[in-house]
This record gives structure tokens, sequence and C-alpha cells, in this order.
């Protein structure tokens, strides 16, 4: 191809796949990539190698037997599957769950956040060359799993809530040692800031990097931290709050910039306000039932469709459920996937940036394959 | 409601035995009837009797007479209501007339159906003049027996302002193109590759309409009713001989790929 008569300075394209197979992919996802040397001309996300069809197995079943198959999606966040499911089909029904439930429910889905920004923060640094917080992390993350294990026998898959609320009391001690952990996360914290907040290949490799701007964030339908990161003040447990959110006092974390620091430092803040909001639910957790009386089989009366959404770990999961008049089943049951959304942004985030940039920035938008291909 | 219960005077315990006759008259009578158990001992005691079991009752009905709590109460399914007076199908109406189809609310969720062929006009009016920015998603539906058209395509929008959400509905027949609002929202180009995708619904000016959760040459669209749940044969790229064509990509270029990536 390259003639000896070529000057070493003539460009050539040059087009390379990333993936499917690469650790850094955090799963199944090719990049298809145009690079002029290390440059990125022009980037393709190529998706769909975990499409398992979810959203048509959804309609062949009947409400309940929906939500086992709602962990499999965000595979590491998977409490707050169920919780989306969840509120999108009470909406349906029509039902109110008990305080008690609604709390132990935020208790879950707050320590899924934590989990899941955690997992988060370990491939992410891992991607860009520290290794170290992986170590420090994953232990805080198996506590987390430990205290799943307990509550409801699963570590990752999770199944732990119901249509009107959860399945189970919480075991004797739990709160305990919950609060043991709570108490200690902050410290935690501290500890992975220490490594990264200020460490200069850390702020090297991300300051600048993947900047977006709140114009184009909302532009591109960003959700969750990546909008969050650009400045946007947008959390859907404060503007739609659904449980007992309302009840709770915290803040939403928010960065200047738009880069992939400040989506760090973002997801940093936010895992402290989940502690914050993890020390309020076990300080109130009120008594009472942990479900509400629902009928046997769950029915949907009236024909029609609804939106129910909650603020998972990487952005808004909504569940768009359609159904039939006194029908038993969705007979449509649309997931709004944040991570799927979020990706559609990454051929404008890193063209002009360099191959290691893109590993940061794969990194930043935090996605899950199982819940972009469903 | 069990507010009525707790209202039960007490002199009605009695009703049922032999001093029903007295019991027909007006409440005013109590005095009397209090008076008469005295000359009666068996009266009194059955009476004193009454009045405990209906003070019980009283007692019972006052702790129902507390609006239950919604968990322990039957579920309050949501019902459609008319919106047409929504402030958005308002202003929608007065800029086109005679445009907004039907106007629902359902569970707290206005849906407005608008023509299929006025898509785009209709979603530029709403981003631009009444300010939803952020298109939270886009979907569709399939009711393959319906006759007006096969297709719902439902877009779901979201104002920063007062966090209002509104729906938008169309309604769309089978091969038959609807415009792309890729360039009234970046973000509906993967949402509408996903319809395009599963349902088979084309939109028309997209910039790069492939299918995206498939491969390309997957025959069919998964989420069609008619598709079948438990998959189609896509063998035929590997096993050209066994499988009928149709179910991958031709098996030249599926050789060519496979050369190239080795």
């Amino acid at each position: 191809m390259t003639g000896p008569d070529k000057s070493l300075f003539d460009v050539e394209e040059m087009e390379i796949n990333f993936g499917p197979q690469h650790p850094a992919t955090h799963g199944v996802l090719r990049v298809k990539m145009k690079l002029d040397g290390e440059k990125i001309m022009e980037a393709k996300p190529i998706i769909g190698y975990l499409h398992r069809g979810t959203e048509k197995l959804f309609e062949t079943m009947n409400f309940p037997q929906c939500i086992p198959h709602t962990d499999r999606m965000d595979y590491v966040a998977a409490a707050t599957n169920n919780q989306g499911f969840c509120v999108a089909m009470e909406k349906l029904l029509g039902v109110t769950i008990p305080p008690r439930a609604a709390y132990i429910r935020m208790i879950l889905a707050e320590l899924q956040r934590l989990a899941s920004h955690l997992v988060w923060l370990a491939t992410h640094a891992v991607d860009i060359g520290a290794i170290t917080p992986f170590f420090y992390t994953f232990r805080e993350r198996d506590a987390i799993l430990d205290l799943f294990e307990e509550y409801c026998g699963a570590r990752l898959t999770l199944n732990t809530m119901k249509i009107g609320g959860v399945p189970f009391e919480l075991p004797d001690g739990w709160l305990d040692r919950c609060s043991e952990l709570v108490d200690g996360f902050n410290a935690h914290i501290e500890e992975y800031e220490n490594l990264l907040t200020e460490n200069r290949i850390w702020k090297k490799r991300t300051i600048g990097i993947g900047v977006v701007s709140a114009e184009e964030a909302i532009e591109w339908g960003l959700t969750g931290p990546p909008l969050r990161g650009s400045g946007v003040k947008w959390d859907i447990r404060k503007i739609f709050p659904y449980d007992r959110y309302d009840e709770i006092d915290f803040e939403i974390p928010i960065g200047k910039k738009g880069d992939t620091y400040d989506r760090y430092l973002v997801r940093v803040e936010e895992m402290r306000q989940s502690v914050r909001i993890l020390r309020q639910c076990l300080d109130r957790l009120p008594d009472g039932p942990h479900m509400a009386r629902v009928p046997k089989v769950l029915r949907a009366k009236e024909a029609g469709m609804v939106y129910g959404s909650v603020e998972a770990p990487k952005g808004e999961l909504g569940y768009f459920i359609v159904a039939t008049e006194k029908a038993t089943a969705p007979y449509r049951c649309r997931v709004r996937p944040p991570s799927f959304i979020n990706l559609q942004m990454l051929p404008a985030m890193v063209e002009g940036h360099l191959v290691a940039d893109l590993v940061a920035v794969i990194g930043t938008l935090d996605i899950v394959l199982g819940e972009i291909d469903r | 409601m069990s507010d009525d219960k707790p209202t039960t005077p007490p002199e009605e315990g009695p009703a049922s035995d032999e001093k029903a006759p007295e019991q027909a008259t007006p409440p005013e009578s109590e005095e009397k009837k209090e008076k008469q158990p005295l000359t009666d001992e068996e009266k009194a005691a059955k009476i004193a009797e009454a009045k405990k079991r209906a003070a019980e009752k009283k007692a019972a009905a006052a702790e129902d007479a507390e609006p239950k709590p919604a968990w322990e109460d039957k579920p309050v399914t949501p019902t459609h209501e008319d919106a047409s007076d929504d402030p958005d199908a308002v202003a929608l109406g007065g800029e086109m007339p005679g445009i907004v189809l039907a106007a629902d609310r359902f569970a707290g969720d206005v849906t407005l159906s608008v023509p299929a062929d006025r898509i785009v006009e209709v979603c530029r009016f709403f981003k631009h003049d009444c300010d939803y920015k952020f298109l939270v998603d886009l979907t569709a539906v399939d009711w393959p027996e319906r006759e007006e058209g096969r297709f719902d395509v439902i877009y779901w929008m979201h104002r920063f302002d007062d966090s209002k959400r509104l729906r938008l509905h169309t309604v769309v027949a089978d091969e038959v193109p609807i415009s792309s609002v890729t360039e009234v929202w970046k973000t509906a180009n993967w949402m509408e590759r996903e319809v395009y995708d599963l349902f088979g619904i084309v939109f028309e000016d997209h910039p790069g309409l492939e299918r995206i959760l498939t491969w390309e040459g997957f025959n069919g669209h998964p989420l069609r009713k008619d598709f079948p749940v438990e998959g189609i044969d896509t063998g035929a790229a590997i096993y050209p001989d066994v499988y009928p064509p149709g179910g991958g990509p031709p098996p030249e270029e599926a050789e060519e790929d496979e050369g190239g990536a080795a």
C-alpha cells in the first residue's frame, strides 16, 4: 500500500475496531473508528451484541413476572431497575405503598447507587491507568452486596421489590449493620478522593476531555451525572419525587465545565449525598406493613399508557407501560435506558481526541451494555 | 364509605326484640324507654346488654371512621379524563387549528393525538414556542388489528421551567413512512433507529437509518406482534445449504467479513 515515494508525513486514515471484546468497553461495545495517527476523526458505536429482547419478553409475562427480568438490564444496579418498574406499575394500578416500604426501597436504592458508583469509579480508574482505587472500592462494594445478600438472598440480580412494596421485612440486626456501613462510608470516600482528586496524572487525563455544554447535553438527551456534570440541576428524585424522596433533604451536585473531571466530582459528591439520604432513612424508618394490600392477581382496570421513572445511578430510567383493559400483562413495555441515550453522544464527545481518551469518555459515561441492548 | 356506620344510635340495638313497636316511635321516646325497663328485671338486663353491645359497636365504628391509610385500601385506578383545557393543547390548537385530534389525561399525564404527517411541525412548535427542550423518549406500539393504522408512535417531552411532561401520539399505517424529528431534537436519532429496527417504521429524512440492536440483514422486526417470541432461525449465513436465505447477511458477504477479520 505505502509506496516508497510516499512521504512519512502523508496521512493515511486508518479504520480500526475498538471492541467488542475489550475490557475497557465495559461489556460488548464496539466502536468503529477512523484514525489519523492517534487522533480520532470519526467514531461510530455499534451495539446490540447483548440484545436479549427483554421488551418482547415482557409482553409474554404477567406484571410481577417482569420484575426479575428488569434485574438483568442494568446488572450492576438491579435494585433501581426493580424500583423503576414498580413505580410505573403502581402508577398504572393506582397503588399507594406504605411508608415503611418506601423507606426500605430508598435504603436499597441508595445502597445500590453507592455500589454502582463504586463499580464506575473502579473501572473508570483502571481504564485510565490507576489500578489502586479498584481494590478500595470493591472492598466497600462487597460490604454492600453482603447487605443485599442478607436481605434478599442475591448479590447482583436482587429482585427485591414488589408492586406495592418490598417482599420481605428487614432481618434482625440488618439496620445496625447497614448503619455501621453508612457511618463509615464518608471516610472511605475520602480515601478514594485522596487517591484521585488531586492526582496530577488523573487530572491530566480527565480535565478538558469530553467536554459537553449544558445546551448540547439537553439536545442529546443526556440524563444523570453526565447532564449534571454540565451544570444542569436535574434529578428525578427532586422534580418527580417517587417513594418518599420528598421527605428527604439532599442536594443535587452539579459541575461547571462539563468535562470528565467534573463528572467524576459530581459522582463522588453524589455518593456523599447518598450517604446523607441513607442516614436520614435509617433514622426515620417508620413502623408498619412492608406491603400494600394489593389484589392477588394484578389487573389493569382501564386501558391506558403510563410512564414512571426513577433516578437510576446512570440517569433517568423510565418504564413506559401500555396496558389493555383488564390486562394482567403489559401489552407493551418500553424501557428508557439511560445508558443507551447517553452513549449516543459518544461520537460528538471523542472526535478530535486521542484513542486513549476514548477509554476515558466511555468510562465517564458509565454505560452498562445489558441496559443498552436490553 | 365506612363513615356511615358510627351514626347508628344505641337504641337500635334491641330493635329486633319484643320492644320493636316502641322503637318505631321517634327518638323523643328515649326517656320513656329508659323508665319502662325498671318495671321488669329481665327487660332491664336485656337492654343493658344491648346498650353495651351498641357502645362496643360504636367504638369499633369510631376506629373505622378514621380514613384507612391508602395502602390498606383498594387501589384507586386512574381514569381517562378530557384534557382539551390543558394549556399546551390550547396553545397548539390556537397555532394550528384542528390539529389536536384528541387530548387525554391518564394517571396525571397528558397525551395529545396529532396527525402523523404534521408531526415535525408540531414538535418544532413545542420545542421552540412551548420550551419543550428535552425529548425524554420516543417509541412505538404495535396494534396489528387496528384499522386506522397499525402503529402508535409516541413522543414524550419535558419542559424544564415547570417540570411538565407532555406526550404526543400519532398513528402510522404499516409501510407508511413518518418524518424524522432528528432535526428538532438530536437525541431522537438512536430512538428512531431503534423503532425502525424493532418495528419497521421508516423515518424519512433520518441522517442514518440503520438497524441498531439487531444486525443489518436481519429478517423481520422483533417487536411486531406477529414476530414469534421464540425468535427466528438466523443461521443462514453460517449454514447456507441448511437454512434458506433471508436470516442473515448473504453468504458471500459473511465470508468476506470473516476474511477481513482474520
